[in-house]
Formats: structure tokens, C-alpha cells, sequence
């Protein structure tokens, strides 16, 4: 019910994110969505791509500082309203939402989620029937 | 030309050595009933018999910090410690810190040191002494703070820190003479400026003791030119009482290193043998006016050399140059000593860091700082609030350990220029010349 995220360490040094992601662009990996934390002396970038396990690979094999997290792909739709009620089955059930980024493809809205539990989150899918994306399913974005 | 005590400051050579070699005598012997030395002068048949000449000091094998790291705590002290009163430590809670005890006597004694030296460069009774140094363990502290007491000084015990207050005491208590670090010292100065404050015209400053870390002539020029002050270098370490060991003249030519209290030796470091006449070298002292912990030949890993001459003071006692630096990795920073192994086991004990960091030391906006860039191992959270709770707690027990806290950025692995060979950790930024 899950897909890997990746993220990467970035110093806050001039180049340092094209970088990383010409390594991925070599492969003919693509960026389905990426944002990025930061601070005043570093920053993460989390970024979903098209195959999570080999762009993992190659990053690491070229010395980047990478990580690979479970995070929620949940398909909402565009309407006004829809973000919401989806969000609100999460934080009804009590979950705290670390954090969140969404992106729009093929008229449907993606929101991806990192919660605090793991277990829970699978529960509210499953109980309120949401529509969600698995790491097989990336590749076809 | 007005001395604290004219005798002993412009005593003749040759009587001042016959002092030295009475003193020489008396301290050897009282450093045999310390366990460190009784075992030292057991093994190798020395004793104070050994000596019938200054010369003879050179039998004595050197005391090195490690000596004094290695005999923790008391190892060195030889009288009973009911009559120490007094205990200075440096930092450090990794590994052993170096420890110096005083007697009553020795704090007195130690006391007229400072004293002679704040008469030499022209403070008096009648002037008001703020002391910007950090107090508790740091000799510069209560070292200072007696000496002027002693003198009959009025004293600000201002301690270190908190820039706006040392102006209010400097402006309202009318300061005239100060002890500070030559890096806070220029801060001092500008954060004056910055509030409309012309040291020239609205304080009555006028002597500064400048000291603890090593800097430049050009330096000195700025501090006087800032302040509008005569700013003199002091010269001490804790492991010979503190400030007072040495100190310029009105002159400004050349640190007097009291001879009456301490016999110094310049050797090459590297063949440990006396260096030429004028020659820089490592400075070596022998305690001749202590009770609670006498230090034969103690290697302070200073570099300096002997200025040849008279000096037009009078006063007898040999001049020292201004010290180039130190011949060990120890770093000073804003005063404050510190070793590049005390960071590196703090960052090892963190598996979230690669064993690569580095050290940069620079001065930003008038201040020194300490940068250390660590890498880490992995990322190993994509959570950046876990990342910035890890450089806090590292750089809390940096804070601990070095009594100081350095900017610390974490970097991605393999950021840092990969050393071949000796690893080199520290680079020095800061503009002395």
C-alpha cells in the first residue's frame, strides 16, 4: 500500500541538485513529484520517480547521500472539497500527518503522506475504500 | 622609572642567578615528596644533590602534560593536600584534564606576580580594573582579580560576555584599565561605535592587558588606535599559576619573564637540545616559587626566543619575543584552549557520522569562531527535524566538553576533501602575522 520515496541530502552548494538528478536522468529515470525541506544549511529533497529501487541503486552507487522511505500515494480527485475529506479520514483516526506534498497527473490529484503510524494508516484505507497508488504502478505515471 | 619592587626587578645577573640556584635547590627537593617526582628521581638517582649549577638543570628529564594528564589528580602535588587551597582544572571531561594546586603562599605569591606586572605597564591604586575574563576554573579569572586587589586597584569582576554591560560598567563606573582578549577587544571596540560610544571621548580608558591567545603587532596597533589605550601582552599558562608569567614593559618590546619565579629554557622541539643564542624555540619552565606543585622543565610547547640585550626599563629579567605559536595541535580560541582530539571523540561516539570532519577556525565580523563540518555516514532519515535534533545534541556536548560552542554543519558523506596521509583537521583562517 506503499511507495518509496527518495530522499536526498543536499548542501545548500551551488549545483548540488542538478547533480543528483542528471545521475537519474541518464537512466531515463522520471520525476512524477519532488519537493524540498530545507534549512539554512542543508536541504532534503524528497522525490517520487518512476522506478524508486533502481534510481536508489544508482544514486548510491555514485556516492550520493540517499534514503528510501514507505510513504502513502492517495488518489483523490480535483473537485473542490475532495483534499479535505480525504485528509480529514486520516486525522479523524488520530494520525499526525509528519508531512505531506501533492501533484496532479492525468486529471487525477496524488497526495503523498508520511504519517506517524504505519498500521493505522493501512486501517483507513482499507475501512474508507481510498484509491492509492503502489510502487508497481509508478512506472505507468 | 617606578617599580612594584625595585630590588628584585632590576637585580644584577649575577645575584639574581645565585636566586635562582638557592630557589632551584629548594624545589627539587620539595618535588621529591610528590609521588610523581619521588618516583621519577628514585628510578634515575637524581636529587636536589644533583644540582650545584643552573647547568645542572639539564640532568632533569622534561614534565610534559601527558605527565600531568597520566598522574590525575594529585599525582604531582607535594605537600599534604590539607594545606592546598586551591584547585584549577582545565576543560575537559572525555579525558583526563590537567590539574595545578596552590598553597596559601603560593596564591599570595602568585598574587604579587600579577600585581608587579599591572604596576610595570602603569595601572595603580587608584585606577578602576574591569576584568572581562571568564572566572571559576579559568586562571585568568580569580588570577587577575587577586593581583589587583593586591595592587589596590578598584575591581569590576565584570567576567567574560554580555558586550553591552561591559560598556555600562566601563562608562559608569569610569574603567580605566581592562583585561581582555585581543579578538573581544576589537568586538568591544566596534559594538562601542556601533552605539555612538567614541572610546577616545566618553570612557577613561586607558591601559588594557591583552593576553591568552597569540596575535599580532598589527593587532595591538588596532586595539590601541580602537580604544585609544596603551595595550600591553601578558603571557601566563594555569600549569605556572596563570596570567603573570611574562609580561611587556612600557617599552612594548618584549614580554619580562619573571625570573624569580620561574627558570626559562628555549629548546628545539624536535631534538629536545637548547637552541642557539636568539633562536625561537619551545619555551621550557621551571617553577622556583611554588610549594603545593613545583614543575621541573615543564614543556609548554610554545614557540618563542630570548630577546638579546638590556632592556631600557632597567629592569633584569630576560625579554621573551612575541610567541609565534605552538608546536603541538593545540588550538586557542577566544582565549580558551582546546585539542582537536577532545571534538574528534565527541564526534565518534555518534554512528550517525563518517569519521571525516574538519575544522576551520575564522574570524567573522571582529569575533572568532570555530566551524566543524562533519559528514554523516548515510542518510539515514529522510526527516530533516531529526537531522537538525542530532546537530544540537552534538553540538550541546561539544559545548561541555570544550567550555566554548563551535558552529557545527553537518555535510553530505564525501563532501570534505579526502586527506591522504595525515589526516589534517584543523584550518586556521584567522589573519595573524
Amino acid at each position: 500500500m506503499t511507495v518509496n520515496q527518495i530522499s536526498i541530502f543536499l548542501e545548500n552548494k551551488y549545483g548540488k541538485l542538478c547533480e543528483s538528478l542528471s545521475l537519474l536522468a541518464k537512466e531515463n529515470i522520471r520525476i512524477i513529484a519532488a519537493t524540498v525541506a530545507d534549512t539554512s544549511e542543508y536541504g532534503i529533497l524528497r522525490i517520487i520517480v518512476s522506478e524508486p529501487q533502481k534510481a536508489y541503486k544508482i544514486l548510491k552507487s555514485n556516492n550520493v547521500s540517499a534514503n528510501l522511505t514507505e510513504v502513502n500515494a492517495i488518489v483523490t480527485h480535483s473537485a473542490a472539497g475532495s483534499f479535505t475529506e480525504t485528509l480529514s479520514h486520516f486525522t479523524k483516526a488520530g494520525l499526525s500527518i509528519e508531512y505531506m506534498y501533492c501533484f496532479s497527473i492525468n486529471g487525477k490529484a496524488i497526495l503523498i503522506l508520511k504519517t506517524n503510524n504505519k498500521d493505522i494508516t493501512r486501517e483507513v484505507i482499507r475501512r474508507q475504500n481510498l484509491e492509492y497508488i503502489c510502487e508497481s504502478d509508478l512506472s505507468k505515471l | 622609572m617606578e617599580y612594584w619592587q625595585k630590588d628584585i626587578e632590576t637585580l644584577n645577573r649575577e645575584s639574581l642567578e645565585k636566586l635562582q640556584l638557592e630557589r632551584l635547590k629548594k624545589t627539587v627537593e620539595l618535588a621529591g615528596y610528590s609521588p610523581y617526582y619521588s618516583k621519577l628521581f628514585k628510578e634515575s638517582g637524581l636529587s636536589a644533590d644533583s644540582i650545584h649549577s643552573l647547568n645542572d638543570l639539564k640532568k632533569f628529564p622534561f614534565t610534559t602534560k601527558d605527565d600531568l594528564r597520566n598522574n590525575y589528580p594529585f599525582g604531582l602535588v607535594a605537600i599534604p593536600l590539607k594545606d592546598c587551597v586551591r584547585i584549577h582544572s582545565s576543560s575537559g571531561t572525555t579525558g583526563n584534564p590537567t590539574v595545578v594546586l596552590h598553597s596559601a603562599k603560593d596564591l599570595d605569591q602568585w598574587a604579587n606576580q600579577v600585581a608587579r606586572c599591572m604596576y610595570m605597564v602603569g595601572i595603580r591604586n587608584t585606577d578602576v580594573f574591569q576584568n572581562t575574563s571568564g572566572y571559576g576554573m579559568f586562571t585568568g579569572g580569580l588570577g587577575f582579580q587577586y593581583g589587583a586587589e593586591k595592587l589596590g586597584a578598584l575591581t569590576v569582576p565584570a567576567a567574560a560576555g554580555n558586550t553591552k554591560r561591559q560598556i555600562k560598567f566601563i562608562r559608569d563606573f569610569g574603567t580605566t584599565s581592562l583585561h581582555i582578549i585581543p579578538s573581544y577587544a576589537t568586538h568591544l571596540a566596534e559594538v562601542m561605535y556601533d552605539m555612538g560610544i567614541d572610546p577616545h571621548k566618553d570612557t577613561k580608558l586607558r591601559i588594557a592587558c591583552i593576553g591568552a591567545e597569540p596575535h599580532s603587532e598589527e593587532q595591538r596597533q588596532r586595539i590601541q588606535e580602537l580604544l585609544g589605550i596603551k595595550a600591553y601582552n601578558c603571557f601566563g599558562m594555569s600549569e605556572m599559576n596563570g596570567p603573570g608569567v611574562a609580561f611587556e614593559c612600557q617599552e612594548q618590546n618584549g614580554l619580562h619573564i619573571w625570573e624569580d619565579y620561574v627558570i626559562p629554557e628555549i629548546i628545539n622541539p624536535d631534538t629536545l637540545q637548547p637552541v642557539e643564542e636568539g633562536e625561537v624555540g619551545e619555551l621550557v619552565l621551571t617553577t622556583i616559587n611554588r610549594e603545593a606543585m613545583p614543575l621541573i622543565r615543564y614543556r609548554t610547547h610554545d614557540l618563542t626566543c630570548f630577546i638579546p640585550g638590556a632592556c631600557p626599563c632597567g629592569r633584569t629579567h630576560r625579554r621573551l619575543a612575541r610567541f609565534k605559536g605552538r608546536c603541538d595541535d593545540m588550538i586557542i580560541l577566544k582565549g580558551v584552549n582546546l585539542f582537536p582530539i577532545q571534538i574528534e571523540k565527541i564526534l565518534m561516539q555518534f554512528k550517525e557520522l563518517s569519521s571525516n570532519y574538519l575544522i576551520t577556525l575564522e574570524t567573522v565580523n571582529d569575533n572568532d569562531e570555530m566551524l566543524i563540518e562533519v559528514e554523516l555516514s548515510d542518510l539515514f532519515t529522510d526527516d530533516y527535524g531529526i537531522l537538525q535534533r542530532l546537530a544540537k545534541d552534538i553540538t550541546r556536548q561539544l559545548k561541555d566538553e570544550l567550555l566554548l560552542t563551535p558552529h557545527l554543519k553537518l555535510v553530505a558523506k564525501g563532501s570534505l576533501p579526502v586527506q591522504e596521509g595525515k589526516a589534517v583537521r584543523v584550518k586556521d583562517l584567522r589573519k595573524l602575522s
